[in-house]
């Protein structure tokens, strides 16, 4: 489903060489930010700086494991979706968010990390994932919500992800944010379907539409002038939009749908700017954003659990799946011996 | 077609499609669950396509029942005694080798009856079989290829799936049960017989379970009654957590 602001000061390791040891490198460097700079694909075979490379891998990991751990929550109501329509609808969303795993961890297998070594991150908490997965589903409009908003500022985040220099990656998130923006307008149906029913279902969705808002703002990252590696990142043509900009394009593009919805989004601050010609909205708490990436969310140890519990449990399954392949391969040996 | 006809296509209809959405509703429990990223994908898949072809036979089944009943009035507004699914389809899914002997188990037979059904002489049938015969072929390779790769896997893997047949084994005897009102279908030429379905789906299995190293657990006592609406503890769990929010929210639409 999604990555969020991946510049947040907390997390290290993706600054750029300070140094240039040679000037070999210095004439490889020089090429790549030509190609890069030309909008050229970078290709997996292709010469590209280490910082880049690891500036990547961890951010595809991420936006992997956020699709991985993303099946939890909705996965949640798969089992008590009220009518087999969405029944249907919700298992073949969760189902999308297992293949965009599965591309985004191929994508990054091309940059030399297995999917077992970034399983092993993720379980280990040394990887993170999408925040907002961390927020619980307590209710059938929060599937709703998670269609609409969620997977709305994915989508704000994703479309230029398209055009990330680095090949593979890019041509995973063209198929990706095809079928997010087809969740995306299936949870917002969800949630007209619930704003035009009886009370109780338009205050089941007002419920949900005041516990996502906030956190969907949040999944854009942390504020521009608190970003730390926003300009290399736009630089090597991996980020194309501040994560402020990208945060006030889904402002804008949300708060009409939420009028129309009839419901109120949960911001006494929210006002129309006719000057500039977009939303103004209140202070983000950050505060609340960084406990939970520290750990501290009302899901995290929940959701990490349940990824190991998966794991634990299917070891003996994909165990032996290798020794009866080896079985199979070892009597091709005999039978051709 | 005579009243009573329709009366027993509507109560053939209506278990067709209860067992595959309770089993599609098994499977998609797994979902985020399952040992591996593709499996996950792949027992999703199947839980699709099976609460697909539910929504295709309860949709039909209310139609010939006539009072105005849809899937969905169908699916979450009957209680257990009015379900009429296999036994082995609301079985719980305990860990991934049961799941795949149960679902083995059934896709063995749901290919051979779907393959037979393309040929019924009521068109909607029919055409819901040829629909689904498609897809069943692909679960039941699924399945089997799984119920190799476990029987003959490791010895862990082998002690489940073997302990997982001899549990189930006594589910499979209901696929073949018939009645007056199944009677009266085959020789309509509106569904097949249930001998000749049970020869078919036995050497099949057979094979399977060959291949896996599996011996064949022998005929003994049959579980039975999911027909008659007689059902295990597990389906009262299964239809209190899936009708939740109908039942709940009784007057809503969704």
């Amino acid at each position: 489903m999604y990555t969020q602001g991946l510049d947040a000061k907390t997390e290290q390791g993706a600054q750029p060489s300070p140094r240039l040891v040679t000037e070999q490198e210095t004439a490889l460097q020089g090429r790549f930010q030509e190609r890069v700079d030309a909008e050229e694909k970078i290709e997996p075979r292709d010469w590209m700086p280490e910082g880049y490379r690891r500036t990547l891998v961890r951010q595809i990991s991420q936006h992997a494991h956020s699709e991985i751990v993303g099946m939890l929550p909705e996965g949640n109501w798969i089992t008590r979706a009220p009518t087999l329509r969405r029944k249907v609808a919700l298992l073949a969303k969760v189902q999308d968010e297992g293949g965009h795993g599965l591309y985004l961890y191929s994508a990054a297998e091309t940059l030399g990390v297995s999917r077992d070594e970034l399983i092993g991150q993720l379980l280990s908490g040394k990887a993170k994932y999408s925040s907002i997965f961390n927020y619980p589903t307590p209710t059938w409009a929060d599937i709703g919500a998670i269609g609409w908003l969620v997977d709305g500022a994915a989508i704000m985040n994703q479309v230029p992800l398209c055009r990330c220099s680095y090949g593979p990656y890019a041509r995973a998130m063209v198929r990706i944010c095809r079928e997010e923006s087809f969740h995306q307008r299936q949870g917002y149906e969800l949630m007209l379907a619930l704003a035009q029913g009886t009370a109780e279902q338009k205050r089941m969705a007002q419920d949900a539409l005041n516990r996502w808002w906030w956190p969907s703002l949040m999944m854009f990252g942390p504020s521009d002038n608190q970003s730390a590696h926003s300009a290399q990142n736009m630089a090597w043509k991996i980020k194309r939009f501040s994560n402020d900009e990208l945060r006030q394009r889904f402002v804008d593009a949300t708060v009409p749908q939420a009028e129309f919805l009839g419901l109120t989004i949960p911001d006494p601050e929210l006002r129309f700017n006719a000057e500039t010609g977009h939303y103004e909205f209140g202070a983000i708490d950050w505060t609340e954003f960084n406990e939970i990436l520290k750990g501290n969310g009302p899901c995290n140890r929940e959701r990490i659990e349940a990824r190991q519990k998966a794991w634990d449990d299917g070891a003996w399954v994909r165990e032996a799946a290798t020794a009866h392949a080896a079985k199979r391969k070892q009597r091709a040996l005999k039978k051709a011996g | 077609m005579s009243t009573d006809l329709k009366e027993a296509l509507f109560g053939y209809t209506l278990r067709l499609g209860d067992t595959s959405l309770v089993l599609g509703h098994r499977l998609s429990e797994w979902c985020g669950h399952a040992p591996e990223l593709e499996e996950d994908i792949a027992l999703t898949n199947v839980a699709l396509d099976l609460v697909g072809h539910a929504r295709m036979l309860l949709t039909y089944a209310g139609e010939l029942e006539g009072k105005g009943r849809d899937e969905d009035r169908l699916a979450y507004r009957r209680d257990v005694f009015d379900y009429r699914n296999h036994l082995l389809a609301e079985q719980p899914n305990r860990d991934f080798g049961h799941t795949i002997v149960r679902q083995f188990l059934h896709d063995a037979w749901a290919v051979e009856l779907y393959g037979r059904l393309c040929a019924s002489t009521d068109e909607t049938l029919a055409g819901i079989a040829a629909k689904a015969v498609k897809e069943v072929r692909y679960h039941v390779r699924h399945s089997g290829d799984w119920l190799v790769r476990l029987g003959d896997g490791t010895d862990i893997s082998h002690a489940k799936v073997a302990d997982a047949l001899g549990r189930l084994w006594p589910y499979t005897g209901e696929m073949f049960e018939r009645d007056e009102a199944e009677q009266a279908l085959v020789a309509a030429g509106i569904v097949p017989d249930p001998a000749e379905l049970k020869a078919a789906w036995t050497a099949r299995v057979e094979a399977v379970l060959e291949d896996a190293t599996l011996d064949r657990p022998a005929d003994g006592w049959m579980q039975k009654g999911g027909r008659r609406g007689e059902h295990s503890e597990h389906l009262g769990y299964l239809l209190a957590e899936m009708q939740f929010l109908p039942r709940a929210y009784p007057d809503a639409t969704w």
